[in-house]
């Protein structure tokens, strides 16, 4: 009935809308009936008649909604953000001293505020980039990212012209206030060149330190849905039966400045291993059909929202303090850093983050890795760092 | 109300609903249009003399430069061209665009955040799957699962995020199925290894009117229309024919299937690319009944590109680059000629002529024989072409990740 009810709401507004009698929402009410959509299309057949008043809305308008994403779900950000490409498109000049206060008022969210920034560049670009000069702190990604370009060009212009120890000092600012991946690591990389020591784990907030237990078995992929002992909780002294026998935790450190865990490495491929721990079916390459747990000790400095970034081509479930976060039954599609994001409140104190890597059958060669990496960082990327480390 | 009662008044509300939209929004476009993913039916075939055989450099008659990457093809709807990109340093951002076709002018540009993950293999792009459009809207689907539905002013009629929806419907390759729009429903492809489906969508409001369980498993094919209300999903466990109206199953063929080259369908035969090729013939009387196979043949298995039928033959780009022609009626192997490669988009035939673009830009123009293949013509576009041709107006359209060229008339 529920499906009745909305199909004739749907059918209603269509005529409505056909019969061209409709009286248009209000502004305020249009932006509000557009911040309203959410999942699997609610709301949709209502802001599909909002939002043609919206958009025939005059530039004057922009701030309005700007401020009306502030905090919008995804979906109704997106409603809102075409709307603004229709208000735009009118050829009109735009208001840039409001655009100028919305960007620089950190109280709104990111994303309206990177929008205004665009739309300021857009018709004042030289205007844009000094606000660039206070935005290294800026909790918007993209306005960080574009204030820390500004100061590499600037350290690398030093640099050009002789001036070598403020180049550096200016790309240790850099580095200090970056968050993008790539951006960290290219300054990193020219830090280094000027014989600076960088510490990319620390910088991320990647986790080196770890306890991992395994191999258990994973037989036509049912392992990703087992649940072995240490998903029933972590006895960091406890022996249970793994796929090959016996096994117990372990404690594994990482060098790798990129936080990567190889679990490979924790249980080589047979021909490198003592010959009486090589199981007979194993291959060569690397162990396939198993599974292992790790697990790592995070003191929170306080109790605060953050994430756990996680990377890996592996299937994989975290669990925070014993609660299953998330996971993802998907094996060997590719990698990279902060493939997943995992927002998460930590407790303040000790948490417990237990990370479960399911390797495949496949043979192939790209299929060999076994591995991941963890950082915990706020929702910007900052590193939230342990407290007794 | 009985179910069955409110089934019937449902039908009647959704009727009604097409109706008022084909209303309230008029088709624009023309026969000649190019609506979907390889065009007409999905077949890539052209009319006979649709395009030159003869290319030089005159015969760009314009580009333009695109906000951002893609490998999506492009759509034609009477005089306005549509594409997809995204940019943005997670390449989250992305853009739904229109052109004039006739200068290539930028008409409107509608831009959305990524609401799913962007991450996806260097060579693809999150501007991977075509967009469709029935004439009268314009559905525009993304490898983070977003989908942008429009009017062809650009009018925003709504949105959809799958991801956001169903978290693990996701691919850290990249997604690339395209849509397809069958009557009030729109067929959105997400199948993936974990949280697999294909939805249909209802056009007027992006709601679902069903979802799909698919097969766990990463899938870049696209659906093809077999007959009104019914389309074929691709798999690789094969074919299943599925009733757009409630997504219930009519029939299955269940021997594998290509997860890259998509299935085309030429006067109801079905082409698989499955252990090669497979034709499937469907039943005449009742398309929703089980197919019979005509023949199979593996000597025509495609790579990337999907495979082509016109007159009595049918085409296959192989991993060596190799156009294949085959007998349509037994599938047995008629000739062969290597091209320049490699290929990612399909081409197009009018069943004399073969336009090939590779990935290098390089547009192959083939005659094709009875005895023998040909090429009789040459374009370098000097930039790299991943996506399949659109081809309207006496023009193919070609897009890179950096601009959007017309070829021809």
């Amino acid at each position: 009935m529920a499906r009745l009810v909305a199909a004739v709401v749907v059918v209603a507004g269509l005529l409505v809308a056909a019969s061209g009698r409709a009286a248009p929402p209000a502004f305020d009410a249009a932006l509000d009936t557009l911040r309203q959509v959410d999942h699997e299309g609610k709301g949709n057949a209502a802001a599909g008649t909002a939002w043609p008043v919206v958009a025939a809305a005059g530039v004057e308008s922009l701030p309005r909604v700007l401020a009306a994403m502030d905090g919008a779900n995804p979906l109704a950000f997106n409603w809102l953000r075409t709307a603004v490409d229709a208000v735009t498109a009118s050829g009109r000049p735009l208001p840039a001293d409001a655009l100028e206060a919305f960007v620089t008022d950190t109280g709104h969210d990111p994303r309206p505020r990177r929008l205004a920034y665009d739309l300021l560049r857009g018709t004042d670009e030289a205007r844009a980039a000094r606000l660039l000069d206070g935005m290294l702190d800026d909790p918007s990604v993209e306005l960080r990212r574009d204030a820390v370009a500004a100061l590499v060009r600037r350290a690398e212009a030093a640099g050009e012209a002789g001036r070598a120890d403020e180049s550096r000092a200016l790309l240790e600012r850099a580095f200090t206030a970056a968050r993008d991946v790539e951006q960290v690591q290219a300054i990193a990389k020219a830090l280094e060149k000027t014989g600076a020591t960088v510490d990319l784990a620390r910088h991320f907030g990647f986790l080196r330190e770890w306890k991992v237990i395994g191999p258990f078995d994973n037989p036509a992929l049912r392992g990703y849905e087992t649940a072995y002992p240490p998903e029933a909780g972590i006895d960091p002294a406890a022996t249970v039966a793994g796929k090959f026998g016996p096994v117990e935790w372990r404690p594994v450190s990482t060098a790798d400045p990129m936080g990567l865990v190889d679990i490979n490495g924790v249980y080589p491929p047979p021909a490198d291993a003592a010959a009486a721990a090589a199981p007979k079916d194993a291959p060569k390459e690397g162990l396939k059909e198993v599974v292992a747990y790790a697990v790592a000790d995070f003191v929170a400095p306080r109790g605060q929202a953050a994430e756990l970034r996680l990377g890996t081509k592996n299937a994989w479930k975290v669990w925070l303090n014993g609660t299953l976060v998330f996971g993802r039954d998907e094996y060997h599609r590719g990698m990279e850093v902060d493939q997943y994001r995992l927002p998460v409140t930590l407790v303040p104190g000790r948490n417990t983050i237990l990370v479960k890597l399911c390797q495949d059958d496949q043979r192939k060669p790209w299929t060999t890795e076994w591995e991941f990496q963890l950082r915990v960082c706020d929702s910007v990327g900052t590193a939230v760092l342990p407290a007794d480390r | 109300m009985t179910d069955a009662a409110e089934g019937a008044v449902m039908k009647t509300l959704s009727a009604i609903a097409v109706l008022l939209l084909a209303a309230t929004f008029p088709a624009r476009g023309q026969g000649a249009d190019w609506l979907t993913f390889r065009g007409p039916g999905g077949a890539s075939v052209v009319p006979a003399g649709a395009l030159p055989t003869e290319l030089s450099a005159e015969a760009i008659r314009w580009s333009a430069p695109l906000p951002g990457r893609g490998l999506s093809g492009v759509l034609v709807v009477g005089d306005r061209v549509f594409v997809t990109t995204s940019d943005g340093p997670t390449q989250d951002k992305l853009h739904l665009v229109c052109l004039d076709a006739a200068t290539g002018k930028l008409l409107w540009d509608r831009q959305v955040l990524a609401t799913g993950r962007t991450m996806c293999h260097s060579k693809t792009s999150v501007a991977a799957p075509t967009p469709c459009s029935d004439g009268r809207q314009v559905y525009a689907v993304f490898s983070s699962n977003d989908v942008v539905c429009t009017d062809l002013d650009g009018n925003l009629r709504w949105i959809r995020g799958i991801t956001y929806d169903y978290p693990n419907v996701s691919n850290s390759l990249g997604m690339a199925s395209s849509p397809l729009v069958a009557g009030d429903v729109l067929v959105v492809p997400v199948e993936n290894d974990s949280e697999s489906y294909t939805i249909g969508l209802d056009v007027a409001t992006g709601a679902n009117r069903w979802r799909l369980d698919r097969p766990k498993g990463a899938n870049w094919t696209s659906p093809v229309v077999l007959a009104p209300g019914l389309v074929a999903l691709q798999s690789k466990t094969g074919v299943d024919a599925i009733r757009v109206a409630d997504g219930s199953t009519a029939w299955r063929y269940a021997d594998g299937a290509d997860t890259v080259a998509s299935s085309c369908l030429a006067d109801g035969v079905l082409y698989v690319p499955s252990n090669g090729v497979t034709a499937l013939a469907l039943d005449a009387a009742d398309p929703a009944g089980q197919p019979r196979q005509l023949w199979r043949n593996n000597q025509l298995a495609p790579a990337t590109a999907s495979g082509l039928v016109a007159g009595d033959a049918v085409y296959s780009l192989n991993r060596g680059d190799v156009l294949t022609a085959g007998e349509r009626a037994t599938g047995k192997r008629k000739w062969q000629l290597r091209l320049q490669g490699p290929f990612s988009g399909t081409p197009v035939t009018d069943g004399a002529h073969l336009w090939a673009v590779n990935e290098a830009g390089l547009v192959q123009v083939v005659s094709l024989g009875d005895t023998e293949g040909k090429v009789v013509s040459t374009l370098d576009l000097g930039d790299e072409i991943l996506a399949s041709p659109a081809v309207a107006g006496g023009s193919m359209y070609v897009r890179s990740n950096t601009k959007l060229y017309r070829v021809g008339k």
